[in-house]
């Protein structure tokens, strides 16, 4: 093998500097959606390798459902401020209120209302884009997604009409009111994805070391038990959410293996507390990481339909 | 799998070939058998109600993600997947064999080091085998496999796998540019020579399709010839308080062929202006040399005037310059082609507006010849157009140089992509006697 080679992280990584680099150049107002969670912190040190020693030249996104970890909120504000970057918080409570976004009937997951609220903040930016750190290998219909993937005015995808990207040439058009998502990790596994982290030696959130926490069982999965409901003026945020008398608490060893918010992730029992243990658990799983998030188990098409609707 | 890794390789692969020959089958066999299918996978199938008689899962489900897909048995549009070994990293793009989505093979081909062409024994060559192989080989794309599938169906015959073989080899020459290519008879269906050797072909000698993915030879795949840096931002952080920052003026983008040193002479086109490599920045720190396809940040010894689309080049090679060009299109778009209509032209890191001059012929797939004569292309047609560019386009030939050689044709107005060209060779290199010394 020549010295002239790239294992392959370093490809993967090239190929994401590549690509945040064209979003740089080809579009206007550029955002990248930075939730805390580990894709997209290995986004935020890719937008570093792209953009250094200039400053990051798009801001970071984020929509607050509402029903975060705690520590999640910490990291993510912490790591904005370290990077200097400016960092848009928008919530899910506040497209209700302006009426965006209609909670379904007793429904608890918030999961679906982060699209009226998304799109609200792209509109109210006049974003032309935002990258994101889904990846393929995450889900069916994930598996079908561009690099550049192209949304009409109404944020929506359809994926019988995508664009064909050919090459490394990226066509990033698109006219006034649509939009581009761009998804810089498509090519990366979860495994990758840890492994970058480790290289680049990357902090991660705590909640992804095992650590002690009260759980209950709910669909087959650990959920934590939500926070107490502290101001009784307002309406519990998590009302649905909490344990039923049915739903015994248990103190379990837990951590997580991927994040959406507290009501739609469930912990998985593990005592890997470095990023060297999670690498040997990510390669011996049975299950893959959306396993355990309840938003994708409602149907065999939840996620196609979410994205078609806006989803990122 | 053991934690700590050696560095390993990626290989990137697409499967193509007609309808039912199996390619799903084939992507599912290979990552139920290398055990990259996880619990869940396996029973989000059993939910979908897809165990067929005799216990056995529906393994196309695997990458047909989408409702309608599975609704009607085939593949709309380009599904990736991810499997390891402990030998490879294997990205694969899993292309539809139905006439109308050709764009997606090409989409999943064109960056593919490695092209599985399945072929249905008992149906042998067809017109979507000849396009497909035709495909992979205007793409450029190094390595082919031919998989003779359902071998089982024509009860292993060596008779039936060595026609096959035979007819492909006939229409192989005229394809010249494959590095190898392989046959393998198997059976995606029952896993044959897929993962595990068959014990039905005593006859065959050669490598199952997964030992040849782990062991072909990938690592002079990239181009390292001839130095071409495509500029695709200009990195100047103009911050007033740190002098080093005040002072960077920095180049980034992807080296898309060849090698790069601190202090070599290179040449800045379109405007010719010659200048040396000061300095290779990266985030991790400056490099001496820097190769493709690394991300990196030029620095020049000039002050001179760059914005994204130029192109920095090695002095030993020069590319060519010109507004008049000859390409191989592949047209993607139910809009016909037609000589007189514009597009934007998307090459390396610009976009340019650009009138196609002449449409000269297109390819017969069953001859694999370019007949003269057409006026217009219709989706899926491949053939030759002549182009004109608003500005002079600096490039190389497809055959030399994949990503300077490459275009995509952009319709005006719906932002549709209804192109993949490849140029031809320039006539004339860009000439040193234009080059300005002045700095």
């Amino acid at each position: 093998m020549s010295s002239y080679h790239l294992d392959h992280l370093q490809y993967l990584e090239t190929e994401a500097i590549h690509i945040m680099r064209e979003v740089a150049g080809e579009f206007e107002r550029p955002a990248l959606l930075f939730s805390g969670g580990k894709d997209s912190i290995c986004l935020l040190r890719l937008s570093e390798k792209a953009f250094r020693p200039s400053d990051l030249p798009m801001p970071f996104l984020n929509i607050e459902t509402g029903h975060e970890f705690p520590e999640l909120i910490e990291f993510r504000d912490r790591r904005a401020k370290e990077l200097g970057a400016k960092l848009i918080v928008r919530t899910v409570d506040e497209a209700i209120q302006k009426g965006w976004a209609t909670p379904a009937r007793g429904e608890i997951s918030r999961n679906k209302l982060q699209i009226p609220a998304l799109l609200g903040a792209i509109e109210e930016f006049q974003f032309d884009c935002a990258i994101g750190g889904a990846r393929r290998d995450e889900e069916k219909a994930r598996a079908k997604e561009r690099f550049f993937s192209f949304r009409d005015s109404f944020g929506q995808w359809d994926p019988k009409a995508q664009r064909p990207e050919i090459w490394n040439l990226y066509n990033a058009r698109v006219n006034p009111g649509e939009n581009m998502r761009v998804f810089p990790l498509s090519n990366w596994t979860e495994m990758d994805v840890w492994q970058y982290i480790k290289k680049e030696h990357l902090a991660v959130p705590t909640i992804y070391f095992s650590h002690e926490r009260e759980c209950f069982r709910r669909g087959g999965q650990w959920i934590p038990v939500p926070p107490p409901h502290a101001d009784a003026t307002k309406p519990d945020p998590y009302a649905g959410a909490r344990p039923k008398p049915t739903e015994p608490l248990k103190q379990l060893v837990v951590r997580v293996r991927t994040i959406a918010d507290m009501i739609s992730t469930g912990m998985i029992e593990s005592p890997a507390d470095s990023v060297d243990d999670i690498i040997g658990e990510v390669s011996a799983a049975r299950v893959t990481e959306r396993g355990t998030r309840a938003d994708d188990k409602a149907s065999e098409a939840a996620m196609e339909d979410r994205k078609k609707a806006g989803y990122f | 799998m053991p934690h700590t890794q050696h560095p390993i390789e990626i290989l990137r692969f697409n499967t193509c070939g007609s309808v039912d020959d199996g390619k799903s089958t084939l992507i599912g066999r290979l990552l139920y058998d290398s055990k990259s299918l996880m619990e869940d996978q396996v029973e989000a199938l059993e939910k979908s109600a897809d165990i067929t008689g005799g216990g056995q899962i529906n393994l196309a489900n695997l990458t047909d993600g989408l409702r309608a897909e599975r609704e009607q048995g085939i593949t709309i549009d380009v599904a990736y997947r991810y499997f390891a070994t402990p030998k490879r990293k294997f990205i694969v793009a899993d292309t539809p064999g139905h006439v109308q989505y050709t764009r997606n093979m090409v989409t999943g081909a064109s960056t593919a080091n490695l092209s599985i062409v399945l072929v249905d024994a008992r149906q042998g060559v067809i017109e979507q085998t000849r396009r497909h192989t035709f495909i992979a080989a205007m793409l450029g794309i190094p390595h082919l496999v031919i998989a003779i599938n359902k071998m089982d169906l024509v009860e292993w015959r060596q008779e039936r796998f060595q026609e096959i073989r035979d007819e492909i080899e006939d229409f192989l020459p005229k394809l010249d540019v494959f590095r190898d290519v392989k046959f393998i008879p198997i059976s995606a269906l029952h896993g044959d020579n897929v993962v595990d050797v068959s014990k039905f072909t005593p006859w065959y000698e050669g490598p199952t399709l997964l030992a040849h993915l782990e062991n072909v030879h990938i690592a002079s795949d990239w181009n390292l010839n001839a130095f071409r840096f495509p500029v695709q931002w200009v990195n100047r952080p103009n911050n007033p308080t740190d002098p080093m920052l005040h002072d960077f003026r920095g180049l980034s983008g992807q080296i898309a062929s060849g090698i790069v040193r601190k202090g070599q002479q290179v040449a800045v086109l379109p405007g010719c202006i010659k200048t040396t490599i000061k300095d290779i920045w990266t985030y991790d720190g400056s490099l001496a040399e820097a190769f493709c396809p690394q991300s990196v940040t030029i620095c020049l010894e000039h002050d001179i005037d760059i914005s994204r689309g130029d192109i920095i080049v090695g002095l030993d090679s020069l590319p060519g310059m010109g507004s008049a060009l000859r390409a191989r299109i592949c047209w993607m778009s139910t809009r016909p082609l037609q000589a007189g209509k514009r597009y934007f032209l998307k090459h390396g890191a610009q976009t340019l507006q650009a009138v196609v001059t002449q449409v000269e012929g297109r390819i017969n797939m069953e001859t694999l010849d370019l007949e003269p004569g057409p006026t217009e292309f219709r989706a899926n047609d491949i053939g030759v157009i002549g182009l004109k560019t608003a500005k002079p386009l600096v490039y190389d030939g497809y055959t030399t140089n994949r990503l300077t050689g490459s275009f995509i044709l952009i319709e005006q107005g719906t932002n549709a992509t209804v192109a993949a060209g490849m140029l031809f060779p320039p006539l004339e290199v860009v000439k040193p006697e234009y080059t300005d010394f002045a700095i």
